[in-house]
């Protein structure tokens, strides 16, 4: 548990600590001093390690713009050590950028002669690049969250509307069937012929053969069922036919319009 | 012919009813011709102003307009609907605010500004959302995927475009980094100017 803290009381030689804007700093800001016992709760909240980065520049109240890249390495050493110690499982991020922290800071070690005219570029640009803008999405991304979010801090309003699903189907009255069946007697009248044979006729039979005939699931006009050349007796049963099959179900008679054809179809196996 | 007041009181009927914002266009549909689109988005303004001391306003959205709660109300509609969202983590909101603001961009792109992986599962949650999608692929090895957010997200932060994001921190403004430009040699993959989506 004390190791941590003698690390970040640890300072190499104070003349290394931080040269800046030319002044020799021998000491670390007190502000900078974070308890590693807090460590592991930050960690979990740090977003990678321009995060820790960030939180550590910020702290210190250092200018982002002249990192002092000796003291910052190590401070960020110092928590990517903690990390390891602490078994804190860390991301490869965090190592790539300890390695970038140290390869900034050696090339501001070496010495650079000042040529007119060549402007020296300054190593920590980069990182500043990204830590600008980091922070800037970083900062974007509060605002976003600040917002008023649908379904969070607000709803839609909506107003109940009474719609009724049911399937629309045409009516039949009684008085269409009629229509429809006097018009068959007058063809039927029409097209008599004089064959005088007897004939079994079967209400039964009947609503058979038009089951049969529908049996492919299909409409059939309503006419189409009857055969007027066979004489109003089997018309009459074949109505009968229809009307009980419709009476048990078994068939639907549907009309689009007034006037319109009437369709029989097989009802919908019904199992009762 | 319909008086504005009446014209005003069915836009009202028909933008309580609305499931979705409605845009203006298709407000117009409601009436014959003699009522213009310059009308509508008048008579809707006088509607939002007549909404204004209600629990209720009356807001315009990307994709167009919508009755709402008002957020200050939340706390205690919270209280009779108790299911409420979770916020997101701080890595979804970077994220986003990284494809809102740099749009097209691919994972890679959000992977430089924010110095660490983005997972899957952060991508899939803004997708799952509706507020992200993949709008192209950029022409590089591997062609990734070209992010960008969507009309429903801007509905659901009540923006009507990308110009009403709030607007980033300068945060270096008071500081001059022209003269610490990036390093050319070094390879610079985030530079948003190159993430154009391709055509396909």
């Amino acid at each position: 548990m004390s190791e941590p803290v003698q690390l970040s009381i640890q300072t190499p030689t104070p003349a290394l600590v931080a040269k800046l804007r030319g002044e020799p700093f021998t000491e670390l800001p007190p502000d900078l001093y974070i308890p590693p016992d807090a460590l592991e709760v930050f960690f979990e909240t740090f977003e990678g390690p321009l995060d820790l980065l960030l939180y550590l520049i910020r702290k210190a109240n250092i200018d982002i713009l002249d990192i002092p890249m000796a003291r910052l390495t190590e401070q960020y050493m110092e928590y990517v050590e903690v990390m390891r110690t602490k078994n804190l499982e860390l991301a490869a991020e965090y190592l790539v950028m300890a390695a970038m922290l140290m390869e900034i800071k050696s090339r501001m070690l070496l010495p650079h002669p000042a040529m007119p005219g060549d402007e020296e570029e300054d190593p920590r640009a980069e990182l500043v690049r990204r830590l600008l803008e980091y922070e800037k999405m970083k900062l974007a991304a509060q605002k976003l969250d600040a917002l008023p979010q649908l379904g969070r801090d607000l709803l839609p309003v909506e107003v109940w509307i009474e719609q009724t699903l049911a399937q629309r189907l045409p009516r039949v009255e009684v008085a269409d069937l009629e229509e429809a069946w006097r018009a068959l007697l007058v063809r039927a009248k029409m097209s008599q012929h004089h064959r005088v044979t007897r004939e079994e006729l079967s209400v039964r039979e009947h609503m058979s053969l038009i089951l049969r005939r529908l049996r492919g699931g299909g409409f059939a006009e309503f006419g189409d069922l009857f055969e007027p050349t066979r004489g109003a007796p089997v018309l009459i049963v074949n109505f009968l036919a229809v009307l009980e099959l419709v009476r048990e179900s078994l068939l639907e008679v549907t009309q689009s319009e007034p006037y319109a054809p009437f369709y029989v179809k097989l009802a919908h196996a019904q199992p009762e | 012919m319909l008086s504005p007041s009446e014209v005003k009181t069915v836009l009202e009927a028909a933008l309580l009813a609305a499931q979705q914002p409605v845009p203006i266009s298709e407000l117009k549909k409601m009436f014959d011709e003699e009522v213009g689109a310059d009308t509508l988005r008048r008579l809707l303004e006088e509607l939002r102003e007549a909404w204004k001391e209600r629990g209720v306003e009356l807001a315009v959205t990307a994709s167009g307009w919508r009755f709402q709660t008002r957020p200050s109300f939340q706390k205690y509609l919270e209280r009779i609907n108790p299911e409420r969202p979770p916020r997101y983590s701080r890595a979804v909101l970077e994220t986003l605010a990284i494809i809102a603001y740099r749009q097209p961009v691919t994972r890679g792109d959000i992977e430089d500004i924010r110095g660490v992986t983005v997972s899957t599962e952060v991508m899939k949650r803004l997708e799952e959302r509706g507020w992200i999608d993949v709008v192209g692929h950029k022409e590089v090895p591997g062609r990734p995927a070209l992010y960008a957010t969507t009309k429903t997200f801007l509905d659901d932060l009540g923006l009507r475009s990308l110009q009403e994001l709030p607007p980033l921190e300068e945060i270096a403004k008071t500081l001059d980094l022209t003269q610490t430009p990036p390093p050319a040699p070094q390879p610079a993959p985030d530079e948003p100017a190159t993430a154009q989506p391709s055509p396909a």
